[in-house]
């Protein structure tokens, strides 16, 4: 790993911890926004990680560009002997793939796709060397996802598969964006999972839609009273496959506020996944389903 | 004490000066895209210079008073009417209850601030009244005004009519325009070539140009040094790994199209940027209409920062002129 500080016109520092996505990178670069956070820096206003990379804006009437640089790069030392280790919760997100609304929406804009006789999971399925569209989504929903991003609109995640580099799934993003994309889609794009949070353009391939509210400005959704926005960095996913029944069911949960998802509190130790991943995803589960 | 909406124009906002503080989340700061026009319009009217105004692009809205106020509009040139009655720009008036301001088509810039004596008093969301569409935020319930609202405003002084900022203070854009960049962020992964064109070349504003960002067109396509791609960022030359975007900050998704984001950013996503304007010029941004010849200008961080004093510098001025 390389770190690669820029300006960002005379008000960002934006840090590449890594050019290619990888947990150690993240890790590294929440160990760095949150050090940042502690340090209270005089006239920081914003701090966003983001996968591989983070940003500060800062307001230059306070601090001076050089010498706010100069801070980051002390923190970085600091940063890089952080434990590996955080206390995050884990959350089981209800999907149905291959939802009617998606497909509805995909079909709409199949001359953007590189594929324009098939669907953005039969795509992936095949240039991920899959045989079917269901064997790509078992793959999908079959290993835990960390969120790895919050942004690009209100509340979006980014999620990163917990599975070795050879088991990531990537696909590439739409040949042009799209105008529309039905709220909550589970998305996918470069190797990276996302739930579009409200509904607008996108550029990320398509496969199923969650029945869950995760950004809510009214705040009137029952698990959104306390804030707006549902997932934070560092949050764990596990993917639940539901079928239409199930998503009917739940999306009336939701909307009559008495839905709950299920949360777990969990420890994430880095170290100890990379040695065991399959062993350290079952513990996981057994901590999201209390066995 | 409101004022109804009677005709919305194209799209009017209410904004202040925004909401940091949500970034991280993917909510962008939003507010005044042209600060300097908001806080000469506020201050014009007595309200703090952060009060809630409306922000009405390329066209006026129609609107009648249900009380007495004192109104300016600031920024583009687009004369403003009281039942008819023509009023000056950057100058303090009256309206009276009963009464309709009205526009006439806009002249130069893009985008007028109406500041209102009392401020717009729509309920703030993360303590803030700007208005962000796509997530719901603040304004008249987190959209664009519409024909039949009736939007509250503050309890406010009312300053006496004719107050006006002086000629020399007032700020348009020129043509060309000139909107000076700091080059930096993902600078490295474009050839020489590429670099001197984007600077050389004269590019114009697209139809695609909005509080999110404004996307110009015309230069030469940007090439890119060979690399092989990293892993997660997309096969195309111009794919990153998603990462942050600053306010300012230039893509050129596909190498042909630079986009400059503004108030409305994306808060990141997966294309490489080049640099970023200057905080000095994104006012200006806001004032450019589709088609505005425009050069992009290479700066470093000394002429930014003196860039941004000067500005400083120009509202200080409008602060004694007025005080």
């Amino acid at each position: 790993m390389k770190t690669r500080y820029s300006f960002g016109g005379d008000e960002h520092i934006f840090v590449v911890m890594d050019e290619e996505m990888s947990l150690d990178a993240f890790f590294k670069s929440l160990s760095m926004t949150n050090a940042v956070r502690a340090a209270q820096i005089d006239g920081v206003t914003e701090i966003c990680p983001s996968n591989a990379s983070f940003q500060v804006k800062f307001d230059p009437d306070k601090i001076a560009p050089d010498d706010m640089l100069a801070e980051l790069k002390t923190l970085e030392t600091a940063a890089e002997s952080a434990e590996r280790r955080m206390n995050t919760r884990i959350i089981e997100v209800p999907v149905f793939y291959q939802d009617p609304w998606t497909h509805e929406t995909l079909m709409r804009f199949r001359e953007r796709h590189q594929d324009p006789n098939g669907t953005d999971l039969d795509y992936a399925a095949r240039i991920n060397g899959f045989d079917s569209a269901a064997e790509f989504i078992t793959a999908h929903h079959s290993s835990p996802w960390f969120v790895s991003m919050v942004g690009f609109v209100a509340g979006l995640p980014f999620l990163y598969q917990l599975v070795e580099r050879a088991r990531q799934l990537e696909v590439p993003k739409y040949l042009r964006p799209r105008t529309d994309t039905p709220k909550q889609t589970v998305g996918y794009g470069g190797c990276f999972s996302c739930v579009y949070s409200v509904r607008g353009a996108g550029g990320y391939q398509m496969f199923g839609i969650t029945p869950m509210t995760i950004y809510d400005p009214t705040q009137t959704t029952s698990y959104l009273r306390d804030f707006l926005v549902f997932f934070n960095p560092g949050d764990i996913v596990k993917w639940k496959p539901i079928d239409r029944e199930e998503y009917d069911s739940i999306l009336a949960d939701v909307e009559s506020n008495r839905y709950e998802p299920l949360v777990k509190e969990v420890e994430f130790d880095l170290t100890a996944f990379n040695a065991d991943i399959d062993g350290y995803n079952a513990k996981l589960m057994e901590a999201l389903h209390g066995v | 004490m409101a004022f109804k909406v009677l005709n919305p124009g194209l799209f009017t906002t209410v904004q202040d000066l925004g909401r940091p503080g949500y970034f991280h989340l993917g909510i962008p700061i939003s507010g005044a895209m042209d600060r300097f026009a908001l806080r000469a319009a506020n201050l014009l009217v007595g309200n703090d210079e952060g009060a809630a105004a409306l922000e009405s692009v390329f066209m006026g809205p129609q609107l009648e008073f249900e009380v007495d106020a004192t109104v300016a509009v600031t920024g583009a040139d687009m004369p403003a009417r009281v039942d008819g009655e023509a009023k000056p720009g950057w100058t303090a008036f009256k309206v009276r209850a009963g009464q309709v301001l009205t526009f006439d088509y806009l002249k130069g810039g893009a985008r007028i601030y109406i500041a209102i004596s009392g401020g717009v008093d729509t309920p703030p969301s993360l303590d803030s009244r700007s208005t962000y569409p796509i997530g719901a935020l603040g304004g008249v319930e987190g959209r664009p005004l519409a024909i039949g609202d009736i939007v509250p405003l503050g309890n406010g002084v009312g300053i006496k009519e004719g107050r006006s900022v002086p000629e020399n203070l007032r700020r348009l854009p020129g043509s060309p325009v000139e909107l000076r960049v700091l080059p930096g962020l993902y600078w490295r992964l474009i050839t020489e070539e590429a670099g001197r064109n984007f600077f050389g070349d004269e590019w114009t504003v697209a139809p695609e140009a909005d509080r999110m960002g404004y996307r110009f067109r015309g230069g030469r396509p940007i090439q890119f040094e060979e690399r092989k791609q990293p892993f997660g960022a997309g096969s195309d030359p111009s794919n990153i790994v998603d990462g942050c975007y600053p306010y300012g900050s230039i893509q050129v998704p596909g190498g042909t199209e630079p986009i400059v984001l503004h108030r409305d950013a994306v808060s990141g996503g997966g294309y490489f940027t080049l640099g970023a304007v200057i905080s000095a010029d994104m006012d200006l941004i806001g004032q450019l209409q589709p088609h505005t010849p425009t050069r992009f200008v290479k700066v470093d961080m000394k002429t930014a920062l003196t860039a941004r004093h000067d500005r400083q510098s120009l509202l200080g001025k409008v602060r004694a002129s007025l005080s």
